[in-house]
């Protein structure tokens, strides 16, 4: 099993309501530099989180005390940038199980859904929605529930469906990766090669 | 039934589709790197598996290296760490490594095309999103995450639904001073940085065509910055005169048979894509960008567009103003520059070295700049020393270093310091990209010649 599996997550939320948030800010270069995928959370957004002395910034969310939760609520094409899965590795060890956006670039949702990082796609106004409860009382809570591909707001009842594509939701349900399936397919593949020019 | 380049080159490397899945696509080739690379060397372990094809990988020393002094030890330890992994990989495994002080290192995306590794039809990937560069030969190339390199190392496969298709037509004559560094980053400001997400993309029309196979490569590699999975242009003459004799193409027979089959890679004239969008060439100037992503760009003679001119996303915006310093309304002639970088996988070709020393031939650098000259490998390097480039930088003033991704992300020791302004041609200008803090305003070797040679922000048509 490559990650936890993802069933039913109800919890609080972290805003971030900034637009175009890209992977250079989740996780900077710098941080890129370990041969074994570990620590990465105690660098996400460390740009923004931290000063340059590592005092932590007040102003930046994470640092804020009144929110928490195992999911982030991100703005407009979040995840843009860098193919380093190690953003999605920073959001997963920080503690996230899912993400939620009005739109994700294409690699980062892929790495999240290859570490077991649920990405969720909602509409602008259900993005707002979430935002506006949030900011009302931070307490607030959201339940996704990957089975019926619903995200709800628990205090109002607002809900939207997500898209997920069905093998992706299964491998996510029971903790699978890809490498599991490929596995399984290596004589395919080489009668495959075999008839191949280059 | 009609197809596009995409599909046909695509359809012809599934090996399964899925039912409401994705499909699982055979890659041809396959580029590591030290950065992302060393995790999925370690999954493989923990799994006990086995690269399959060890001949379909290629393995270069780049993110990390140093850019002077590469004959000796690597200071920092955790990038020395880092690319003995992937030395000590490469061989356990038998994959081809070519790493810093090797004849062929350099920039993976670089190396590829220039030693015939890359072909048109070809699938290719890497872990670093501006695989895409390799789509100007035809190929469909594109960036993946390390669970995925470690796919591709044990199966040879990926597994991806397929994209949406969209074709970007070019038509007209580019102006003077216009490069195709220019281009990309002019449909990037009019699709912004994630309008082409979901997509891949065909760039076609008079302007393409008639483009170098290294202005091909640039634009290319800035797909990615349009959120776009990748870009690619059908394979021609060009293309073929580009890849014949080099050291790993094809020979004789081969080579004739491949390039027949090559001829057949273009979409047909009936073929349909999901998005069609046609850009007026003439109107593109010199570009350079104010912002802190690489769709915040414009023209050189405009002005930074008021906030309340946008759609949306206002408070981001502001954002990005005050982290760069400038205010609404602003030219960007005559801004203060610290640094200028010439290199990266976007502009670190021989072409870009052509360009810039046509700019600072007979002038001298500004005595304000700090100047990173960086070859994309030890090829190009060669070639500025051969073409009496060198000579001309050096009488300017300027220093010219040793291959590698230096200064496009710093993770060497080329780091663009806090509060500063880097005039840059790679790829991307995120908030602390080219150092914590720093500020960079992409654009093209001319305009960073230009601005190496003044010391500030100058239309680079005032120069030539």
């Amino acid at each position: 099993m490559a990650y936890d599996k993802f069933n039913i997550l109800t919890s609080t939320a972290v805003p971030l309501p900034l637009e175009n948030v890209d992977t250079d800010q989740i996780i900077p270069a710098r941080f890129l530099k370990a041969t074994k995928r570990e620590g990465f959370g105690d660098n996400l957004f460390r740009d923004w989180r931290y000063n340059n002395d590592n005092t932590p910034k007040e102003s930046f969310v994470l640092n804020n005390p009144i929110y928490s939760g195992k999911i982030l609520v991100g703005g407009k094409n979040f995840g843009s940038g860098s193919s380093r899965e190690h953003a999605a590795w920073a959001v997963y060890d920080y503690g996230f199980r899912c993400v939620v956006s009005s739109f994700f670039a294409d690699i980062f949702r892929n790495n999240c859904l290859n570490v077991g990082v649920l990405p969720v796609q909602v509409s602008p106004e259900f993005s707002e929605k979430i935002f506006e409860e949030i900011y009302k009382d931070a307490n607030t809570e959201i339940e996704i529930n990957l089975p019926n591909q619903t995200i709800t707001i628990l205090s109002t009842g607002a809900q939207e469906s997500f898209e997920i594509n069905s093998y992706k939701k299964e491998n996510m349900l029971n903790g699978f990766d890809d490498i599991d399936y490929l596995q399984n397919m290596k004589d395919e593949i080489q009668s495959f090669a075999d008839k191949l020019m280059l | 039934m009609s197809s596009t380049l995409f599909d046909k080159v695509w359809d012809s490397h599934v090996v399964r589709q899925i039912k409401g899945g994705p499909d699982v696509l055979f890659i041809d080739r396959h580029f590591i790197h030290e950065v992302t690379s060393p995790v999925a060397f370690l999954g493989l372990k923990n799994r006990g598996l086995k690269v399959m094809y060890p001949e379909r990988t290629f393995a270069t020393a780049d993110h990390n290296t140093p850019t002077m002094n590469q004959h000796l030890p690597v200071q920092d330890p955790l990038s020395a760490n880092q690319l003995k992994a992937l030395e000590d990989n490469s061989k356990a495994h038998g994959i081809s490594h070519w790493g810093l002080g090797h004849e062929k290192n350099g920039i993976v995306h670089v190396i590829g095309p220039e030693n015939g590794i890359t072909f048109p039809g070809a699938t290719i990937v890497c872990g670093d999103s501006h695989t895409s560069t390799h789509g100007a030969f035809g190929a469909i190339a594109f960036g993946i995450g390390t669970s995925e390199v470690e796919m591709v190392l044990s199966t040879q496969c990926i597994m991806q639904p397929k994209p949406k298709k969209m074709r970007i037509n070019l038509k007209g004559q580019l102006g003077l001073g216009v490069t195709p560094k220019d281009v990309a980053l002019y449909i990037i400001s009019q699709l912004t940085t994630s309008g082409a997400t979901g997509y891949f993309v065909e760039y076609a029309g008079d302007v393409f065509e008639n483009m170098s196979m290294e202005g091909r490569m640039t634009v290319c590699n800035m797909s990615i910055e349009m959120g776009a999975r990748g870009g690619m242009v059908a394979p021609d003459e060009t293309t073929f005169k580009y890849l014949k004799d080099k050291p790993l193409s094809l020979k004789g027979e081969a080579w004739d048979e491949a390039v027949a089959h090559w001829k057949t890679l273009k979409t047909d004239p009936e073929a349909t894509f999901d998005k069609d969008l046609t850009f007026d060439a003439s109107v593109i100037e010199p570009m350079i960008t104010y912002g802190t992503n690489p769709g915040m760009g414009m023209g050189i003679s405009k002005n930074i567009p008021k906030a309340d001119s946008l759609e949306g996303g206002v408070a981001t915006y502001k954002k990005s103003l005050e982290y760069m310093g400038y205010e609404e309304n602003e030219s960007m002639l005559g801004k203060k520059v610290d640094y200028v970088f010439l290199g990266s996988c976007t502009n670190g070709r021989i072409e870009d070295f052509r360009a810039f020393a046509s700019i600072v031939k007979g002038r001298k650098k500004a005595a304000n700049i700090t100047a990173w000259l960086v070859p994309g490998s030890h090829e190009v390097q060669e070639k500025i020393k051969k073409e009496g480039l060198l000579d001309i930088i050096n009488e300017a003033g300027f220093v010219l270093r040793q291959p590698g991704c230096s200064a496009c992300l710093a993770m060497n020791d080329d780091k663009v310091p806090a509060g500063k302004y880097a005039v840059s041609t790679s790829n991307r200008n995120f908030e602390g990209r080219q150092g914590p803090g720093s500020r960079t305003l992409l654009a093209s070797p001319l305009m960073a010649a230009a601005a190496a040679v003044t010391g500030i922000v100058t239309d680079p048509r005032d120069l030539i």
